[in-house]
């Protein structure tokens, strides 16, 4: 693209540059829009909504270690499960209260992932797939022997969920779950926006790219990856108490190793390492969930299996090609903004 | 005059392998120096024991008087000793303003920083684009690493390195695999390297050596087997025979 910002200074030209990567696009508004509004239709279809959110923002978790940092685990639902067990235990024994339950699951499952980061910093993916599926799997038996406190193999019982900030009770149409679940993601998104575009995001995807040569410009490799891992837990942390606060329920299920491989399976189907990714993913993933799964119920699994191998197979950036083309031909407004970009 | 890069006796063996055998080297600010020797003579195990990657079995290292042995790679960095590496170890997702930015911030002491956009605080951008400039890479700076042509990754390989602003800089066969056409562009820019910066060029090719080095040391199975002026060393019969066994040069 040549324009009239070439004949800018280099620095006025690298500043805008960057100041480009962060912008918005209508493509991002659009989608926040949407989904705000579909609060106001479809109702019946809430509750469906909510898990969507709580999904995306468990995946977007995941991105912040996998598709930033590059550090691959297949136990993410340790810090998930320890999330929904907080705020779990917190309103059974009588703190009902949404958000700072929220703020507690984070908090919990941070400290969790900090210690734990340390057990991810060396080694191949291999061992890091290993150590982060065996920490799950300690916190899964962990939450089965306590069950004094857990409630054990037959889950948390009695949890009573106020409303949020004083005035919204859960609906059985699930409207104030999703409205919450989605305001949490977005404010999470928001966040992260920043923080990918800052120096310490894009320290992380360096290190993901060549962690070598990380070090060999002076990144404190270990240092940021400590942080990356422990950020990424709370964010887990707090889609767990998501799904205790919007269910009025956790069991053992919320540690189990399906949840881990699913929000895995999430992110690779939406992409990793763009934030809107597991947003995406989640969409796709539960739609082709319920859809597949109605047509067929014993074998939706196999149908989803099979969507994967093929995205797998074909590669995203050739099934992303022909998307935008579509995108391209049913809307040549919205994709000539985005060109311009 | 104080002495910018020196090590004391560095030895370090694996097993029963001597591969870094007491070498002690003395390099005065602002020096252009050599490493030169034949395949398996140690320059590799040296620069790691240089910039922090392997531990010495014995021996000092000492970095503007000071001994580093003990810190770890990006502590060193810290305090002026960076690399470069013989094959490009760059980041492809990047873009070349990205990737100089990264060690700027980092020198600046904002590397951490999560809640504000690169670039934004302090003279950021301005040193970007001075390190940059100086290896002409401004027009093709906002492309990712991945779509830059070898010559051009090859001075980014450098400009990266140069902003962390070393005080020595270890220059690992710069010229690599660079096709003919974009040799002289990489050599100028080695020419052109401040002159307050030491730096440590590890070759292979005599040509480059020849041209820009100031003092050489010849490295052959681990140790020094000699230091001079580039005309001592040509005129060494020892370095000859080293090389011709080679069949280089």
């Amino acid at each position: 693209m040549t324009d009239i910002t070439s004949s800018l200074p280099p620095v006025e030209r690298a500043g805008r540059f960057l100041a480009g990567e962060a912008r918005w696009s209508w493509l991002e508004i659009g989608f926040w829009v949407v989904a705000f509004g579909l609060a106001f239709f479809f109702r019946s279809n809430h509750l469906l909504f909510a898990e969507i959110a709580i999904l995306a923002l468990f995946a977007v978790s995941l991105d912040i270690i996998l598709g930033y940092a590059g550090i691959v685990s297949l136990g993410h639902a340790a810090f998930f499960g320890l999330g929904a067990y907080t705020v779990g235990i917190m309103a059974r024994n009588g703190w009902g209260d949404p958000l700072t339950g929220l703020a507690a699951a984070g908090m919990t499952a941070g400290i969790l992932g900090f210690f734990t980061s340390f057990l991810v910093l060396r080694g191949s993916d291999l061992t890091r797939l290993m150590i982060t599926l065996g920490v799950a799997s300690l916190l899964h038996e962990t939450a089965n022997k306590l069950d004094w406190l857990t409630g054990g193999a037959d889950g948390l019982q009695g949890m009573v969920v106020g409303p949020v900030l004083g005035h919204f009770s859960f609906d059985l149409y699930g409207t104030t779950a999703y409205v919450y679940a989605l305001s949490v993601l977005f404010v999470v998104v928001l966040g992260l926006r920043v923080v990918v575009h800052s120096p310490f995001g894009h320290a992380l995807r360096a290190i993901r790219d060549n962690p070598l040569r990380a070090r060999a410009i002076g990144i404190p490799v270990n240092r940021r990856l400590i942080a990356a891992y422990t950020l990424a837990a709370v964010v887990a942390g707090f889609a767990g108490a998501l799904l205790a606060q919007t269910s009025g329920f956790a069991s053992l299920d919320v540690l189990e190793f399906h949840r881990s491989a699913d929000v895995m399976l999430v992110l690779v189907i939406g992409g990793s390492g763009r934030l809107y990714g597991g947003i995406l993913g989640a969409i796709l993933f539960r739609f082709a969930q319920d859809a597949i799964s109605t047509i067929t119920p014993q074998y939706w699994q196999f149908w989803i299996g099979m969507g994967l191998v093929i995205l797998v197979l074909a590669g995203r950036d050739r099934l992303e090609t022909v998307g935008r083309r579509i995108v391209g031909r049913a809307l040549p407004w919205l994709a000539n903004k985005e060109a311009a970009r | 005059m104080t002495l910018a890069l020196e090590t004391r006796g560095l030895m370090k063996s694996f097993g029963g392998l001597i591969a870094t055998n007491d070498v002690s080297l003395q390099l005065p600010k602002g020096a252009r120096h050599a490493l030169i020797g034949p395949n398996g003579a140690g320059k590799t195990t040296l620069i790691n024991l240089l910039t922090g990657v392997l531990t010495p079995t014995s021996g000092e290292i000492l970095l503007d008087g000071r001994d580093i042995g003990s810190l770890g790679v990006e502590q060193r960095v810290g305090l002026g000793l960076t690399r470069t590496f013989q094959i490009n170890q760059l980041f492809p997702d990047l873009t070349a303003i990205e990737t100089v930015a990264l060690a700027v911030s980092e020198r600046q002491g904002r590397g951490g920083d999560w809640w504000r956009r690169v670039g934004t605080k302090g003279k950021v951008l301005d040193e970007v684009i001075e390190v940059l400039d100086r290896f002409d890479l401004t027009d093709r700076m906002t492309e990712q690493t991945r779509y830059l042509p070898y010559g051009k990754q090859r001075l980014l390989e450098i400009a990266v390195a140069l902003a962390t602003k070393p005080r020595v800089l270890l220059l690992d066969e710069p010229a690599a695999g660079v096709p003919e056409g974009e040799r002289e562009e990489i050599l100028a820019a080695v020419a052109d390297l401040p002159k307050d910066v030491t730096v440590v060029l590890i070759e292979h090719d005599m040509d480059l050596v020849f041209r820009f080095a100031e003092s050489i040391s010849v490295l052959v199975a681990g140790a020094v087997l000699t230091e001079g002026t580039v005309e001592e060393i040509k005129a060494d019969p020892r370095v000859k025979a080293v090389y011709l066994g080679e069949g280089d040069v």
